[in-house]
């Protein structure tokens, strides 16, 4: 046991693949989602102004369409269309790559969790903001939104944690990250438990640290309406 | 009823609403002037809520003219926020903000859209809710209040703005009996400050009490309409007098 912790990890700092591979993954998910909630807010926006008012007919079609593609194929596909067709002749890191790929795909997700949130919001809400003098806009951002981004929170949290566990298949374009790390120790040691187990319990480290914080984030907002 | 050579605050010409092939409103004129204190009732079904709720355009009429103070509010090129600035409305489902406090929801519109000081806006909040008796609830949220309560903080809300006129969407049909009466005071004070007001609802007696002027709607136009000593007391069409057998 310890002769494989020592040959797996300790012997020419082979931590340190872990280790710089869990800050790639890290790094990678927290930018993509990021944008992902950037995309998503703006085709929300779009896609719910078009529910409510029937404007906004073109972009309405643009957003489905993107909704439509990101949804229907597979973010792996994804992934290596943007590295080895989009970039394929660009000089361009990986995590960068990572980053936009996770990122537009996520934001496909994020949309729709947006656009559910605003919709389950009553309609007299956003009559009553109206009815006050308040526009479109200032009416959602004021009185919808915070109470929608209140109701999508966990929601929102399941997406970032999801794609923590998604971005393991960056390896494909060999990203160097948590999943990559491991598996170049076992190609170094030719022992697969070892590093394997333990990206394994890294993710789940996460994903409980994770799913706590959101626990709290959550309870602090709905302390608020009582 | 009011001085008849003054411009009517709301002038309502011709007002007719269609989902569709379905007429729910047709060829309504109505002048409603300063001071006025308009009941609107009538079966459910015939429209009244329809044509409160086209007083201020959040149900946009598919036909006719509405003038207020002077502007025609139906033209669309006209901004229309700002005149909703001008008109109150309180709902049957009360529709507070359940993500502020009672003071954030009365202080919100007054500082983003009138440009008023938080301290400003709160002080005059604070003075409202002194005269509905929960300045202790300042700090609340909505769902830390009664029905009655939320209703009335509903209408404080709309008085914050200083509205010229104030319309009510049955405004107690979604109260438990026992909180109807706190509802009706304060919009009875209201109309004893002469404060214009439309309101649509089954509250005969109040009504009869504090209108100047009810008004009877029946498949989607006013068939009848009298000071209320007159109108509930003299009756004359025949499906009113049918109308107000069944509800008195």
């Amino acid at each position: 046991m310890s002769q494989a912790i020592y040959v797996n990890f300790i012997k020419d700092n082979r931590w340190k693949y872990i280790t710089d591979g869990l800050k790639v993954t890290l790094e990678v998910t927290l930018f993509a989602v990021l944008i992902g909630i950037i995309i998503g807010f703006l085709i929300a926006v779009v896609r719910s102004t078009h529910d409510k008012t029937g404007k906004l007919k073109i972009l309405n079609f643009l957003c489905k369409t993107y909704l439509t593609i990101i949804r229907g194929t597979p973010v792996l596909v994804q992934l290596m269309i943007i590295y080895f067709v989009i970039f394929g002749s660009v000089n361009i890191s990986k995590v960068v790559v990572a980053v936009i790929s996770f990122g537009i795909n996520s934001g496909a997700y994020v949309a729709e969790i947006f656009r559910s949130g605003i919709m389950s919001i009553d309609q007299g809400q956003f009559e009553a903001g109206r009815s006050l003098g308040f526009n479109y806009v200032q009416t959602m951002w004021y009185i919808i939104m915070p109470q929608a981004f209140k109701n999508v929170l966990p929601a929102l949290g399941n997406e970032f944690i999801s794609l923590l566990k998604e971005t393991s298949v960056g390896s494909y374009i060999a990203l160097q990250d948590l999943t990559k790390g491991g598996d170049i120790i076992r190609s170094r040691t030719y022992d697969a438990f070892t590093p394997l187990i333990a990206v394994a319990l890294i993710y789940l480290a996460l994903v409980l640290l994770f799913s706590w914080l959101i626990q709290i984030l959550e309870r602090r907002l709905r302390q608020s309406e009582r | 009823m009011s001085v008849k050579n003054e411009t009517p605050l709301i002038q309502v010409q011709n007002l007719g609403k269609q989902f569709g092939d379905m007429k729910v409103l047709e060829g309504i004129n109505v002048d409603i002037y300063k001071g006025d204190v308009v009941f609107v009732v009538g079966p459910s079904g015939s429209g009244k809520s329809t044509f409160l709720r086209c007083l201020n355009r959040l149900e946009e009429s598919t036909a006719g003219h509405i003038y207020f103070e002077g502007t025609d509010i139906t033209d669309p090129k006209v901004d229309i926020d700002k005149h909703r600035q001008k008109m109150g409305m309180v709902f049957q489902q009360f529709n507070l903000f359940p993500h502020m406090d009672i003071l954030k929801n009365m202080t919100l519109a007054p500082m983003k859209l009138q440009k008023k000081s938080q301290q400003e806006a709160e002080k005059e909040a604070m003075a409202l809710l002194e005269r509905v008796g929960l300045a202790d609830r300042a700090h609340a949220y909505p769902s830390q209040l009664s029905g009655g309560q939320k209703q009335r903080i509903a209408i404080v809300r709309a008085l914050a703005m200083k509205p010229d006129v104030m319309l009510f969407d049955e405004p107690t049909s979604a109260l438990d009996p026992e909180m109807v009466g706190e509802v009706l005071n304060v919009m009875g004070e209201l109309a004893r400050e002469h404060m214009t007001m439309v309101v649509v609802t089954h509250e005969m007696g109040f009504a009869r009490e504090v209108a100047t002027r009810v008004m009877f709607m029946d498949g989607g136009n006013f068939v009848e309409e009298a000071p209320p000593e007159e109108f509930f007391g003299n009756p004359k069409n025949e499906r009113l007098k049918a109308f107000l057998s069944k509800v008195l």
